[in-house]
């Protein structure tokens, strides 16, 4: 069988893979499909979708989408900030609007402890208990398993979590999280997934990723209300292309309305990151969004919208504001530095947004660190300078002028030319030239 | 600066009109001042700032204190002043150091040189010349000179160095007046009737603009304060405006009207917010009567809500099962139009309180700012009609006694 050179494994995988395709491949083609302790899984009918994506122009492996979904009309790329308990730190529902945000993500695990999906139910769903009129997203509560992992018990029933607020033990099945979710009605709702750290090696990848396709078929059960809640499913499998490549057939194979990559921006290196994007995005389906967790980086946006995905999350841009660092084309601007005392320029020339249309460097840095003001101002810039991220990338990908955004953006934030190498290799595949904007050495 | 009485009640109670170069319209008296940090709200982000009533809420209070270690002067005047580096064209700045939540003057290191304030960052000493000098580069539209302000307990020597220190750096900064801005004369006194009058008599002979008045909510109770406060008003001119702060609750600030007071600033929209209270007392003048507002036998305040409490959400315990009741999905006050109001429930913003996330504190000083500028319309329009007195005994009724006796400002909190 001819892999499509859809991405180059790094020269370390090359050999094993060959041995593997040999070798492991043959016989996990055949375990396929795969069995439950019930027998084997019959294909599912056509699943219900309560989404529409319709891409409206691409380069390459790059597209821009129109999205809808139940409570609003979204265009892709995007980022959607990150609401864990029900608010965006510091902001204000109509601060949201005025910035643009056209998703965003609540998580179940907090909103389950407080408070409660039972009370928000009852209120009438999440939008309503925010007041939040467009699209929202809940993820599964299972990135607590990773990060609160000293708390927790992984088993095929489930995950234990000790509750922080009680102590007492919880636990969490694809059913209950369903159910959870089902509860605060968000407009894409995720499966419960086991996941793995990826700076972990071993035969916990392999359990994981085919726990995690297990666990979708009970999601998928357990779920609802699929019309008007998307299921999306994630996927799982580490750095192991192997792993990933059975991982996607096997969610494929469930006809989901869309489909997460999972498992990553969790401290592993750039070039394995990539390179697990780039095979993923490649192997799903053409006309079904891309959703790559908890990315994260303006630089790692652009780059997985290069190589084909369609949807982000990360708490960094409003976690880096509550630390006093900003967002600029050039990267980070770090407004406790006592330079900034005396810069009377505002955050971002380029930027449209209220703070840096009003406020100098030099008030924003007497403000953070001691006023609530200051994180507030510096996460609404930030937050909009991911929104015009966004529409920048969704513009010039259906203006046909994707490759000279992606230029100017690096050039922008690496004047003198020492893009990463990692980014290099990536924007290869991803057939985009930036040779403009890296470094030469001169003839002359 | 142009200001004028319109309407009195009572003898001394007064309802005047403030014009201000910045704001559109003119400003109505009795005013609110609204509380800032380095000249935003604490918590209100300056694009729902102008969601507030209009023009109540274009008077902000600013302490230049709260920039003597943020940002220096010459950078302040080199973005063009307080307008400029907020970003707030058509709003009044009302600047003095007295910032009663956390930069308070200090008056046992206060000297012959400058005033003491005891601040976030520590013990700042200010001498009237850097004062100026800070002043000016801010360009507000009203500007108090530098006082010495001292508790009640001082003793009387320390209290007529107070009256005689402030006078002379009231001299001091008027020399060193910016071209712009209305100078008010800063009018101490301590707990002392003859002090308070001997100092309001020196201001009044000086050419200011308008009197400041303070030394006031620095531990005297509030039975002695009628008497301070007609001593230092009753030497001023009628038609120059009086600013005071330190005065808190609706009584307190009902004191101050009575005294013939034209602007405050209080603290109680920030002690309300930060505790999880909202505020409730009706605004619809006949609603208001002692009945009304009086507590009830359990103690909870009928004026303000407190949106900690587990009745406003859901618990659910094992089996049981508590249903909300219909307040859970109401506003904090039904048909109340502050922005909070109009977009959020009580249950959620328990919910926001019990999560510790700081759209909290943003919505309820939101509501509490738009609430208590509606008491201060109330006593605008119960002076306009000469109904002060029984305005303030509807609105006070039997609660007063209990405040009295308690002592303690702080018991209904």
């Amino acid at each position: 069988m001819a892999l499509t050179p859809f991405f180059s494994p790094p020269p370390s995988l090359c050999s094993s893979f060959r041995s593997l395709r040999r070798g492991l491949f043959l016989p996990l083609l055949q375990a396929y499909p795969y069995t439950t302790s019930k027998g084997a899984v019959p294909m599912p009918e056509t699943a219900l979708m309560a989404l529409r994506f319709e891409v409206l122009g691409r380069f390459n492996r790059a597209r821009a989408a129109q999205l809808t979904l139940p409570h609003f009309v979204c265009q892709t790329p995007l980022f959607m900030p990150v609401g864990t308990q029900g608010t965006i730190k510091g902001l204000a529902t109509n601060q949201l609007e005025d910035i643009g945000c056209q998703i965003i993500l609540g998580n179940t695990y907090h909103l389950a402890l407080r408070p409660t999906s039972e009370l928000i139910d009852e209120l009438g769903g999440l939008h309503k208990f925010m007041n939040w009129p467009r699209a929202l997203l809940t993820d599964s509560g299972g990135f607590q398993m990773v990060s609160l992992l000293h708390l927790a018990d992984i088993t095929e029933k489930g995950v234990t979590f000790q509750s922080p607020v009680d102590g007492k033990p919880m636990l969490l099945t694809p059913e209950e999280s369903i159910q959870i979710q089902n509860r605060i009605g968000a407009d894409i709702i995720m499966a419960l997934d086991d996941v793995v750290k990826t700076t972990i090696t071993g035969p916990r990848i392999e359990e994981a990723m085919y726990r995690t396709l297990r666990w979708i078929d009970r999601c998928i059960a357990a779920h609802k209300r699929p019309h008007d809640q998307n299921l999306f499913g994630i996927v799982q499998g580490g750095l192991d292309p192997v792993l990933r490549d059975i991982c996607v057939r096997g969610l494929v194979n469930r006809n989901l309305p869309g489909y997460a990559i999972g498992g990553l921006a969790g401290g592993e290196d750039k070039d394995s990151f990539w390179r697990v994007v780039a095979q993923c995005t490649a192997a799903l389906p053409e006309d079904k969004p891309r959703y790559v967790m908890g990315v994260g980086y303006p630089l790692d946006v652009v780059v997985c919208s290069a190589l084909g995905a369609d949807m982000y999350d990360c708490v960094y841009p409003t976690r880096t504001a509550r630390f006093g660092t900003a967002l600029v084309p050039e990267g980070v601007l770090k407004l406790k530095n006592n330079a900034m005392a005396e810069d009377t320029r505002p955050i971002d020339s380029t930027c449209a947004c209220m703070v840096c249309k009003n406020y100098s460097r030099a008030y924003i840095h007497s403000l953070v660190s001691k006023d609530a003001m200051g994180s507030q101002l510096l996460s609404y810039h930030n937050l909009y300078y991911m929104m015009q991220l966004s529409r920048n990338l969704h513009s010039s990908i259906v203006r046909g002028k994707f490759p000279e955004f992606v230029c100017n953006f690096l050039q922008k934030m690496f004047p003198k030319g020492d893009v990463p190498e990692w980014v290099c290799n990536a924007m290869e595949v991803a057939e985009i030239d930036i040779s403009s904007c890296r470094a030469r050495f001169r003839d002359d | 600066m142009k200001f004028a009485v319109k309407a009195w009640s009572n003898r001394t109670a007064r309802a005047g009109v403030l014009h201000l170069g910045n704001v559109a319209a003119a400003i109505d008296t009795p005013s609110l001042l609204i509380s800032t940090r380095k000249g935003l709200p604490l918590f209100i982000p300056p694009d729902l700032l102008s969601s507030l009533p209009f023009p109540d809420s274009r008077l902000l209070h600013v302490s230049p204190i709260h920039f003597f270690q943020g940002l220096s002067i010459k950078t302040i005047s080199k973005i063009g002043g307080l307008h400029q580096l907020l970003g707030l064209h058509d709003y009044g700045f009302a600047a003095f150091p007295r910032d009663s939540i956390q930069c308070l003057p200090e008056a046992t290191s206060t000297n012959k040189t400058g005033a003491s304030f005891d601040n976030p960052c520590g013990r700042l000493l200010i001498k009237p010349a850097e004062y100026m000098e800070m002043i000016s580069s801010m360009k507000p539209e009203l500007w108090v000179t530098l006082a010495d302000e001292v508790p009640a307990w001082v003793s009387d020597k320390r209290n007529k160095t107070s009256v005689d220190r402030t006078i002379k750096w009231l001299d001091e900064c008027i020399a060193l007046s910016p071209a712009s801005g209305a100078v008010f004369g800063a009018i101490v006194g301590g707990s002392s009737l003859e002090e308070r009058r001997r100092c309001a008599l020196e201001v009044a002979m000086r050419n200011v603009s308008g009197y400041w008045i303070g030394g006031f909510g620095l531990a005297e109770s509030m039975d002695v304060r009628p008497a301070l406060l007609n001593a230092v008003t009753e030497p001023l001119p009628e038609e120059k405006p009086r600013l005071i702060c330190g005065l808190e609750l609706p009584e307190e600030i009902l004191q101050g009207v009575a005294a013939g007071v034209d602007l405050f600033e209080s603290t109680y929209i920030y002690h309300l917010t930060l505790e999880g209270f909202a505020l409730t007392f009706p605004l619809d003048r006949t609603q208001i009567n002692a009945s009304n507002l009086a507590p009830s036998d359990v103690g909870s305040d009928p004026r303000k809500i407190n949106l900690r409490a587990t009745v406003f959400r859901c618990v659910y315990e094992d089996t049981s099962l508590q249903r909300p009741s219909k307040k859970d999905a109401t506003p904090i006050v039904e048909g109340c139009t502050c922005y909070t109001c109009r977009n959020h429930t009580r249950a959620y913003i328990n919910h926001l309180l019990n999560v510790h996330e700081m759209l909290a504190q943003i919505l309820l000083e939101i509501h509490n700012t738009h609430h208590f500028l509606g008491f201060f319309r109330l006593i605008r329009e119960a002076i306009t009609a000469d109904r002060f007195e029984e305005f303030c005994k509807d609105f006070v009724g039997s609660r007063y006694d209990h405040l009295v006796e308690d002592g303690s400002e702080r018991a209904c909190l």
